[in-house]
């Protein structure tokens, strides 16, 4: 098996003002290459927590993580990361913002013609060629979350990282970008790992859904697998019976099963 | 933390966006500026007087007020001197500003020239010194917590307890005048750039980790920017400290420059060049200010 990123054992305590706060416990995941996973669960539960351990932004308290059989140290471009609200700079134009980890990454082995060149393709990959000196507060909110997955994508990354991208965006736009998401994985046969709460939005891209119980101290539930050919069709497989069950034992582990914590505490 | 007086770089937005606004309105006709017998269609929708009017006319009446109760109570005065007079002496002031007759008699431009270029070398040393320090205190708390407790001692004190320092360890007047506008002006744009560095968005800065950008990446593209309008307001800040220092400093130091002007009229009894003197500190410090505004609007960037 080429298991790609594996999280053994990790466990993340953040020590806070009012003590600690156990926010992980012993979390086992393997994703294989070139598979799609979504952590899902209710909000808090800590799924963005292990997206940011496995991103290297967060180092876990215990426990070991390796991506391609080394271990996860720092963040780095091999792992590119969509932040939830695009996280573009604001005083960089849309290819400037792109071409900032373009240089990053090819910087040493290519030209500035041939940066430049990636820098473009990558924006025209998420159909964003038309707006390369516009600055971010120019373009929309899809636009800018389409800008921020080029900027990631630009860098080959070995694994994309992507916490809500699509969170902030309205409903059509959302269903507009999961649908070019597809495309584009499908193309570059991108390795993903996604945080999500929408179960529609994670049936729909999925391979594997990870679902995780309710923090603190918040584990993985269950682990889904979605059996639905690709490349797949929205409106095919809203009648679909397979997707149907998919997403009633979805719906079925965060609402009868997992219940809001803030239900169970009371 | 140290606290600091910042405007967020928002706030100048609204007035901007007000601007605009009023520059649209203004625009349909062709020339606003005419009198109104000239405006021969009257049909036409016509400019917005009654806003322009709510702009302009409070601001005279206010200046109106002033001059009226300074007028009445000077009106029995032999010491203090009329508006009229004020005005008088103020026309023949400006009428020969670039007057040299020896050190201590020079015209009101050299001083104010003399005053501006002390100003100008205090201030550019602090912002020298004092941006580069604001960035290293807002990077690396370890120097936060060194240097925020001797700052929030020093930064109250008097620009004149620093004068005689300054005499001492100079020698000189003219370094020991500037030394004191220095060590004045520095602490908003320590105190403002270092908080600037704080606020940076935890988000621009786990953008850099990813991407593993190199430290000067990091300060060119991601810190500079997103610090710039702070450390435009604690520059804002300082030019003004430094301009109302000036005025003190060369009361006591002397030589060619406004505040030693203020002085020496004093010594001489002429209290209209004092009047004069004030207007003229008052509106230098004004266009300083509004110089720096507009510098600051043009860096400001829509943070959406």
């Amino acid at each position: 098996m080429n298991s790609f990123i594996e999280v053994q054992n990790a466990e993340m305590v953040f020590a806070t003002r009012k003590g600690r706060f156990h926010a992980l416990h012993d979390i086992n995941l393997t994703v294989q290459k070139g598979e799609f996973v979504t952590l899902i669960g209710h909000s808090g539960c800590g799924k963005s927590t292990l997206l940011n351990l496995v991103a290297g932004l967060t180092v876990p308290t215990a426990g070991t993580l390796l991506c391609d059989n080394r271990e996860i140290a720092a963040p780095g471009p091999e792992r590119a990361v969509v932040f939830q609200n695009h996280s573009l700079l604001p005083w960089l134009t849309c290819l400037e913002n792109v071409h900032l980890a373009v240089e990053r990454v090819f910087g040493a082995n290519e030209t500035k013609a041939q940066l430049v060149a990636r820098s473009k393709a990558a924006l025209a990959l998420v159909g964003m060629d038309h707006a390369l000196t516009k600055r971010p507060h120019e373009i929309s909110g899809g636009m800018k979350q389409r800008v921020g997955i080029a900027r990631a994508l630009a860098m080959e990354p070995k694994v994309l990282l992507l916490d809500e991208p699509f969170g902030a965006l309205d409903a059509l736009t959302r269903a507009h970008l999961q649908d070019e998401l597809l495309k584009i994985v499908a193309r570059t046969a991108s390795t993903v790992v996604m945080v999500t709460h929408d179960v529609d939005e994670a049936v729909l891209l999925s391979d594997r859904i990870v679902m995780m119980t309710n923090g603190p101290a918040a584990t993985i539930g269950e682990i889904l697998s979605v059996e639905l050919p690709r490349p797949r069709d929205r409106i095919e497989l809203a009648e679909d019976t397979r997707y149907v069950h998919y997403r009633k034992e979805v719906l079925d582990f965060l609402y009868t099963r997992h219940g809001r914590a803030v239900q169970q505490a009371a | 933390m140290v606290s600091a007086v910042f405007h967020s770089p928002a706030r100048a937005l609204p007035e901007a966006k007000a601007a605009v606004k009023n520059a649209v309105a203004a625009a349909p006709p062709a020339a606003p500026v005419q009198p109104p017998t000239a405006s021969v269609r009257p049909a036409r929708p016509s400019y917005d007087w009654r806003e322009l009017g709510f702009k302009v006319v409070p601001p005279i009446v206010g200046l109106a007020l002033l001059v009226g109760i300074w007028a009445l109570l000077t009106m029995k005065s032999t010491t203090f001197p009329t508006p009229a007079a004020t005005f008088a002496e103020a026309v023949k002031v400006f009428s020969d500003p670039f007057y040299s007759k020896g050190p201590n008699d020079q015209g009101i431009g050299w001083n104010i020239l003399f005053s501006l270029q002390r100003v100008a070398v205090g201030f550019g040393m602090a912002a020298l010194v004092g941006i580069p320090l604001g960035f290293m205190i807002g990077r690396f708390e370890v120097l936060n917590r060194m240097v925020s407790p001797l700052i929030s001692l020093l930064r109250p004190v008097s620009p004149l307890a620093w004068l005689p320092i300054g005499l001492l360890v100079f020698k000189a007047a003219n370094p020991a005048a500037v030394w004191t506008i220095f060590i004045c002006s520095i602490w908003p744009m320590i105190i403002n750039t270092a908080v600037g560095v704080q606020r940076v968005p935890a988000d621009y800065l786990n953008v850099a980790r990813v991407l593993n950008l190199s430290e000067w990446k990091v300060m060119t593209r991601i810190l500079f920017p997103a610090v710039l309008p702070y450390m435009l307001t604690g520059v804002r800040l300082s030019v003004s400290t430094a301009w109302l220092v000036i005025v003190a400093a060369e009361m006591l130091t002397g030589g060619v420059g406004i505040g030693f002007w203020v002085w020496d009229e004093w010594n001489n009894l002429n209290v209209q060049h004092i009047l004069i003197a004030i207007f003229v500190i008052g509106v230098v410090g004004l266009l300083l200010e509004q110089l720096l505004v507009s510098v600051a609007k043009r860096f400001t960037y829509d943070d959406v």
